[in-house]
């Protein structure tokens, strides 16, 4: 099974666990990741506000580099480089017109996109390509007794994931975590904004938004959350101390990649996994499921 | 009647222009030019309305004066008209069948968006026509007798309705209906909108009136399984499924639905909010007031073991292990369809928890619970006994929603608004909320309800729900309780509405079965899946199957004034039917020369309606025109082209194809 592989700016920095849990499950199921050459930022969510045309190029550019590689499916682990491809990518094959002005623009450099690539999310890619099932059956760890907060973030498949899950209440992963023996709780502040980079223009506002999502899961009995998109998982884990300062709460919620989980059930180490690199403490969780 | 002058037809053509519809995308004067010169065109015409008395008059006219022998109308769908224009035709004194339509309307002027290239349709569509009419040979309808009697199919309000309205001018009705008691939804309601009648009391008589009526024969726990036939003459093969209890001997008594020892079925009348036994009666309104044993939860009948306590108990003896399935066959003269609808599955919509937060019910629960004979005799009760002290009721779960229906399923406001006034009957210190997008208050006296219930107290709140959670443990005073998040448009704000019960007011589907009951009857299904009409507007009731008409929600969602007027006028359509002695059958039917058939049996076997025999004194198959639909099977299967298929002959369908592409 081969992919080309996005792994978008923030598995650089803030979401370096994402991508080194991503990877080393990759390699674990047999699946091949191959990075996209020379990639560059997906064009991100406030650019297309400001410059359209200029941001679908940014993001075809990916999507070109992508078809030079090969035919392969294109994968992205951040829910946001996910849904600006996906969208750049939809948006070109229904819009003849769009596909001209951003092959003109590419063709400066040189390069087109033809259109031909799907576009898809590293979770669905698992569930639907391998099978919940077939992941569980490699699984080293039951995960028994866990309870999982399934925290999917609002641009999971809002709006481009319709085909693949439920816009409102996405739960592709909550079969997959259930295979893996853990319980999945309702939780349905799933589909919910983390604040998201309100953190820096409105943070009073993208504190509250974190705050409900953490007190969903404590209301929920959840032992952890875990997220499919760096900047979720950075709001929830990495600003957990501002929350507990404004709202007077003692929050030590552990939050993390649901790859890292995975990972963790199929036996990969958890140094490979960048477990020891959590804020808040995954040993504990960890230590609950049985050898 | 002027002739023509030396034997070849004079084709008259008439290009409509349907005020705008045609005439506002089509160039019609061009389109009229150019039929002229087309050839044995001696009249081509426009005309605003053609299928008004003028347009009418204006071919009639020309056929006296003029000795036009063959007419060809440019216009709106045959579906929609042909009919008008044949008697027109024939009213001139002309063979009807020496007419042709062509479709500019619903083929060209509405579907094609380029002026020029609409034109130029019309063009090919009625050069086809022209080419074709020339082929067309006089043809004699078939008149054939009528069968008086009628079938309805399903027993709700508006199968009732009808069979009631027939049976009552003296006709023969069969009601088949699949469950074990005629009454449909309408049986379950405890109260009806606007005027709060009781549900049940203005029901039960009509219920028992069937029961009893002499001319109408009740087929319950039966389904239909195959149509055949036409007009005044279908021939019905329906199912009598066992119900292991010989109803002639059954008294209704109720000993052994209370002996039954399988006692946990989620009963379906009361919404699965208790259960009833394996040997039920459905409610003790039920008509036929006879017990069904239910064969999937029957211990006897699954697992063949049982002390068979019901039989002991039934003192007349009418409990029937050995009793099958039954195929009984009625031959009627027309059908009413009136098969209903069937409530959203709100469990599609995972964010208002319904399912999985107790005290979120579905609006039939709400209508059982706040019934007398419900499962809590009336009282609106939460899941754990208590008294609500808060309700929500949120609109529109399930319709007008592009994930799930797109329709309006235009019950739901005003059921919602008698939900309100029952929860304020009950229990005045209860707040109730409305979360709508619009409040569609539209039949008599709805307006007025609509005010009623602002003065009663209620709360309005413009917006749809967007969620309903578990309130959240930290906000001390919600313990329990249900969280609504509602945006109110009207204030610009979200709230979060803390309630004790939340009532889910879901859309009116198509029956699952819906499109297997059309295609088996004849007729088309919308995307929905409710039935199309024979026309939106003037046959509401009517299909494009004659003899075969519609009544209630298959045909789409609407409140009980509605179902009952269509069960009316699709009562008064099939009494117009089978009151006359006789019906008018199509001539467009296969006829086989037995001078040319070398009696192969080819045809015979692969006529899907058995119209063709083989006559072994002229060794040729011959078609029993009674029988014959006209589907073409045998034409295209004879190996020597023998059968022809009257008014769509070789000659005939080649004409019109050289036609369009001239």
């Amino acid at each position: 099974m081969k992919y080309s592989y996005f792994p978008g700016c923030s598995s650089e920095a803030t979401g370096l666990t994402y991508d080194m849990s991503a990877r080393a499950v990759a390699e674990k199921l047999g699946i091949e990741l191959r990075e996209i050459d020379d990639w560059n930022c997906c064009g991100a969510t406030s650019y297309f506000a400001a410059r359209e045309l200029l941001s679908f190029a940014i993001s075809a550019r990916n999507l070109a580099l992508a078809e030079e590689m090969g035919p392969e499916d294109i994968v992205c682990t951040c829910n946001s480089c996910y849904t600006i491809l996906a969208k750049t990518n939809s948006y070109m094959a229904e819009s003849p017109e769009l596909a001209e002005e951003v092959n003109d623009a590419l063709a400066q450099i040189g390069r087109k996109y033809s259109g031909d690539l799907k576009v898809r999310h590293f979770a669905e890619v698992l569930v639907n390509d391998l099978g919940a099932e077939a992941i569980a059956e490699k699984a080293t760890r039951r995960l028994t007794g866990m309870k999982i907060a399934p925290y999917y973030g609002c641009q999971f498949t809002r709006p481009m994931g319709g085909d693949w899950d439920d816009y409102e209440f996405p739960n592709i992963l909550d079969g997959l975590f259930e295979a893996l023996g853990a319980t999945v709780v309702d939780y349905p502040m799933r589909a919910k904004c983390c604040g998201g980079t309100m953190m820096l223009t409105e943070q009073d506002a993208a504190l509250k938004m974190c705050h409900d999502l953490l007190q969903g899961a404590v209301d929920d009995e959840a032992d952890v959350i875990i997220c499919a998109c760096p900047l979720c998982e950075m709001s929830l884990e990495g600003y957990q101390p501002r929350v507990n300062a404004k709202f007077g709460t003692q929050y030590q919620v552990p939050v993390a990649y649901f790859t890292q989980i995975l990972g963790y059930a199929l036996g990969i180490d958890e140094k490979t996994l960048g477990i020891d690199k959590q804020i808040v403490s995954l040993d504990k969780v960890l230590a609950a499921v049985p050898a | 009647m002027a002739e023509s002058t030396n034997g070849e037809p004079r084709i008259g053509v008439y290009v409509c222009d349907c005020g705008t519809n045609i005439a506002g995308k089509v160039d019609v004067p061009s389109v009229v030019e150019f039929a002229a010169t087309l050839p044995h065109v001696a009249v081509a015409r426009e005309y605003k309305y053609m299928c008004s008395d003028p347009g009418q008059e204006l071919i009639q006219k020309d056929i006296k004066e003029q000795g036009i022998d063959r007419v060809v109308v440019a216009a709106c769908s045959p579906t929609m008209h042909e009919p008008t224009f044949r008697k027109a035709v024939g009213d001139a004194g002309l063979n009807q069948f020496l007419f042709q339509m062509a479709n500019i309307r619903e083929h060209d002027s509405w579907v094609t968006e380029d002026p020029e290239k609409a034109t130029e349709k019309a063009k090919h569509i009625i050069d086809a026509a022209v080419h074709r009419v020339v082929f067309q040979a006089p043809l004699e309808p078939i008149e054939v007798p009528m069968n008086s009697d009628v079938l309805i199919v399903g027993g709700g309000i508006a199968g009732i309705e009808a069979s009631l309205k027939l049976a009552d001018a003296g006709h023969k009705v069969y009601l088949v209906e699949k469950d074990p008691s005629i009454g449909g939804h309408m049986a379950q309601f405890d109260k009806t909108f606007p005027t709060l009648d009781c549900s049940a009391c203005i029901l039960t008589p009509k219920m028992s009136a069937v029961g009893k009526h002499p001319n109408i024969e009740l087929l319950t726990y039966s389904e239909v399984t195959e149509v055949d036939g036409y007009v005044g003459n279908f021939k019905v093969k329906v199912n009598k499924k066992a119900r292991y209890v010989d109803i002639d001997k059954c008294t209704g008594c109720t000993l052994c639905t209370e002996q039954c020892v399988v006692a946990k079925v989620p009963n379906e009348f009361n919404e699965g909010l208790d259960k009833r036994r394996a040997a039920y009666i459905p409610f003790p309104q039920a008509v036929p007031l006879k017990a069904t044993i239910d064969p999937s939860r029957c211990l006897y009948l699954t697992k063949g073991k049982c002390k068979q306590t019901c039989v002991a108990a039934c003192g007349p003896e009418a409990i029937d292990f050995e009793q099958k399935d039954e195929e009984v066959e009625i031959e009627v003269g027309a059908i009413i369809i009136s098969t209903g609808y069937e409530m959203f599955d709100n469990e599609k919509i995972d964010r208002y928890g319904y399912g999985k937060l107790p005290d979120v019910i579905t609006s039939l629960e709400f209508e059982r619970i706040s019934n007398a004979s419900g499962p809590t005799g009336g009282e609106i009760l939460c899941k754990d006994g208590s008294k609500p002290r808060s309700v929500a009721i949120l609109h529109c779960v399930g319709s007008r929603d592009e994930n799930y229906n797109e329709h309006c399923s235009r019950v739901c406001c005003m059921y919602s608004l008698k939900f309100s006034h029952l929860i304020k009957e009950h229990l005045p210190e209860t707040e109730v909320y409305q979360c709508y997008i619009d409040m569609r208050c539209f039949g008599k006296g709805y307006e007025e309800f609509y005010k009623r219930l602002m003065n009663e107290g209620v709360v309005f709140i413009r917006g749809r729900a967007a969620e309903v959670t578990a309130a959240s443990k930290e906000q001390a005073g919600s313990e329990g309780k249900l969280l609504v998040t509602v945006e109110d448009t009207l204030l610009g704000v979200v709230r979060h509405l803390p309630v004790d019960m939340v009532v889910l007011s879901s859309a009116l589907e198509a029956q699952p079965d819906a499109k297997e009951v059309a295609q088996m009857f004849g007729f088309g299904c919308s995307s929905a899946g409710f039935y199309i009409e024979r026309h939106p507007k003037l046959e509401p009731v009517g299909t494009v199957t004659d003899g075969i008409f519609i009544a209630g929600c298959c045909q789409g969602p609407k409140d009980i004034p509605d179902t009952v007027a269509q069960a009316g006028a699709a009562a008064a359509g099939a009494l117009a039917l089978v009151d006359n002695k006789t019906v008018k059958i199509e001539p467009t039917i296969s006829y086989i020369d037995p001078e040319k058939c070398s009696g192969c049996h080819i045809c015979v076997g692969l006529c899907p309606h058995n119209a063709i025999q083989y006559n072994e004194e002229l060794d040729a198959a011959q078609v029993i025109e009674a029988a014959c639909k006209g589907c073409g099977v045998c034409v295209s299967a004879c190996g020597s082209g023998v059968p022809v298929q009257r008014g769509f002959t070789d000659d005939q369908i080649f004409a019109e194809i050289e036609g369009a592409l001239a």
